[in-house]
């Protein structure tokens, strides 16, 4: 299987992942690399057999509904690019 | 004093030979002295003597336990509150972590002290440290050569003696293969007994946090302060942890050891096998009996993991979106330029080609394809684990195919790299205990033995490392210059 340049940059859309314009070559040709490697898969037979999502196979934990946090909102703050009153700042998204 | 054994470094503390402070500017000042190693991202000298000054007054008041005052050194994977936490990501270049994880929690309050934060692969996203934000780390054996990765600046600052011991994390091999390059003693845990909490995720179903010492006794005295139960780890599995101390010098004498015909085959060096056939006969010579088993699926194991990774860090770095913490781009036009260029621009090559891999395996039309199939085949080498550590007590074999490439000789064919992860990765996939264990050397360069048991046999595999360092001195060698 083999990806074009433009299948790249709707990835990359995808991803919200900026790429460079000299960069989509390679990244063309080793995610074609990556994907031909892949296609080794397809030659196991694997009709019946159930995904594995976990090496243990477990449950997921549930936990008493109860207050163990306390408010971190300033010290979690302290570090954002910008914020604003206790909200972080972005570019408007509504005029 | 830096080559010393914890437990001989313990009985100096306490018997007033040296304290933690005189010990721990030994090793800070070892660290300046082998700056171009390139081991550390963060050095954290005032808190590190803060830490040993504490450790003294504990030691004193005999209220210590093996790794107090000890030095140690922390993957920069793992959140230190205060600290710059940079995961080798120019992403976090600026992130100061507001909490503690889990393993530096516990670390910490058995009193070891801190020396730095340690170099590593970009998100832990590489085989040879070369994709760090920070620079390639060197390996102390032979300087052209990489030290290995993710966990590369544990491995060398561990090898050179700037740490006692330290942390690694590993999704595919990342603590074993840069162990296995740099010649020293790394054990990745069963998934589920180190806790994840605060341990930058990469790919969640795979990652697993383990110690890197010189020998299987300083890794027993480390593992046992990082393993157990926590509840703020979702995936961590409550089950008692073992004295791993306890039964290191246990015999091993009629022990199975399975040899999967697939880690001989092509691809492994004539020079690197010729030091596990001898490494095999010196547990031959110790009453092991050794036996042929198969894993028929193991070539698999490459392009399963190469989706099912992806997929996990493709939704798992979605949160760096240049919102809430890490880097955000100047002058954002809207708030998809905003996602886009924060991303674009402090992600590295890597990181990058695993982002768009990922994000195309999941996404609509190819999920089944790609996703559910590579599942599947990571069922069937779990399989095949599973029937062979049902004949045989462990597997053992090679840790990697080839001794350290040179810096730069891999980097510009990705796909050639992931190869080299063939014989570690499909332990992440079953989530299994492995361990690499200094065999000797080929071309000059130092070779792992890899041993590999059942679930949750930590205990075991250490000893069986142990028994092996009692009649070989592989793990005490250090590389010229570093003695």
């Amino acid at each position: 299987m083999t990806l074009t340049a433009d299948d790249v940059k709707k990835i990359a859309h995808l991803a919200r992942l900026g790429i460079n314009q000299q960069d989509i070559a390679s990244y063309t040709h080793d995610l074609s690399g990556m994907l031909e490697l892949m296609t080794q898969m397809g030659e196991t037979n694997t009709n019946d057999i159930m995904p594995m999502a976990h090496p243990m196979d477990q449950q997921q934990r549930l936990r008493a509904d109860e207050v163990t946090e306390s408010d971190n909102r300033n010290n979690f703050q302290a570090i954002a690019p910008q914020v604003e009153e206790g909200l972080y700042l972005v570019p408007k998204v509504i005029e | 004093m830096h080559n010393k054994s914890i437990k001989e470094l313990a009985v100096g503390l306490r018997s007033g030979e040296f304290s933690s402070m005189e010990l721990t500017q030994t090793f800070l000042n070892r660290i300046k002295q082998h700056q171009s190693l390139n081991c550390f991202i963060s050095v954290t000298e005032d808190l590190a003597l803060q830490a040993a000054q504490r450790a003294d007054v504990k030691i004193a008041k005999g209220d210590a336990s093996l790794l107090t005052g000890i030095p140690i050194a922390q993957k920069d994977i793992f959140c230190t509150q205060g600290v710059k936490t940079s995961c080798g990501s120019k992403m976090l270049d600026n992130f100061i972590s507001p909490y503690n994880a889990t393993v530096v929690e516990k670390l910490n309050s058995a009193g070891a002290v801190m020396l730095g934060k340690l170099n590593m692969d970009e998100f832990a996203m590489g085989s040879s440290n070369e994709t760090s934000y920070y620079g390639a780390v060197k390996n102390p054996w032979h300087t052209d050569s990489v030290p290995g990765g993710s966990s590369g600046g544990s491995a060398a600052a561990v090898a050179a003696r700037l740490s006692v011991c330290a942390t690694g994390t590993d999704t595919g091999g990342s603590i074993r293969q840069p162990a296995a390059h740099c010649g020293i003693t790394g054990l990745k845990p069963t998934y589920g007994r180190v806790s994840r909490y605060g341990m930058i995720a990469y790919a969640s179903s795979l990652d697993q946090g383990g110690p890197m010492a010189r020998s299987a006794e300083d890794a027993a005295i480390l593992m046992q302060a990082m393993a157990g139960f926590d509840h703020k780890d979702s995936t961590s599995v409550d089950m008692p942890v073992p004295d791993y101390q306890v039964g290191l010098a246990n015999e091993i004498k009629g022990l199975t050891i399975g040899l999967p015909k697939e880690f001989f085959g092509d691809g492994l060096s004539n020079n690197v096998a010729t030091v596990i056939e001898k490494a095999i006969q010196v547990y031959r010579d110790m009453g092991a009996i050794v036996k042929e088993v198969s894993m028929p699926n193991l070539k698999l194991a490459i392009p399963a993991y190469y989706v099912i990774a992806p997929a996990e860090c493709s939704a798992n770095l979605s949160r760096f979106d240049g919102v809430r913490f890490g880097y955000r781009c100047a002058y954002p036009q809207d708030l998809t330029d905003l996602y886009t260029r924060s991303r674009g621009e402090a992600f590295g090559k890597e990181v990058k080609r695993r982002i768009l891999m990922g994000t195309y395996a999941l996404s609509a039309g190819y999920y089944d394809a790609y996703y559910i199939k590579a599942q599947k085949i990571r069922r069937l080498i779990s399989e095949d684990f599973k029937k062979a550590l049902a004949e045989v007590d462990v597997i053992m074999g090679p840790v990697t195919p080839s001794t350290a490439f040179g810096i730069g000789e891999k980097i510009g064919n990705p796909i050639e790299m992931y190869l080299s992860d063939i014989y570690t990765i499909a332990i992440n996939l079953a989530g299994l205990p492995a361990m690499s264990i200094p065999a000797g050397f080929a071309e000059g360069k130092p070779v792992g033995l890899q041993v590999i048991g059942n679930y949750f046999t930590e205990d075991r595999l250490l000893n069986i490392a142990h028994k092996y360092q009692q009649v070989t001195d592989w793990h005490q060698r250090s590389p010229k210059g570093f003695e």
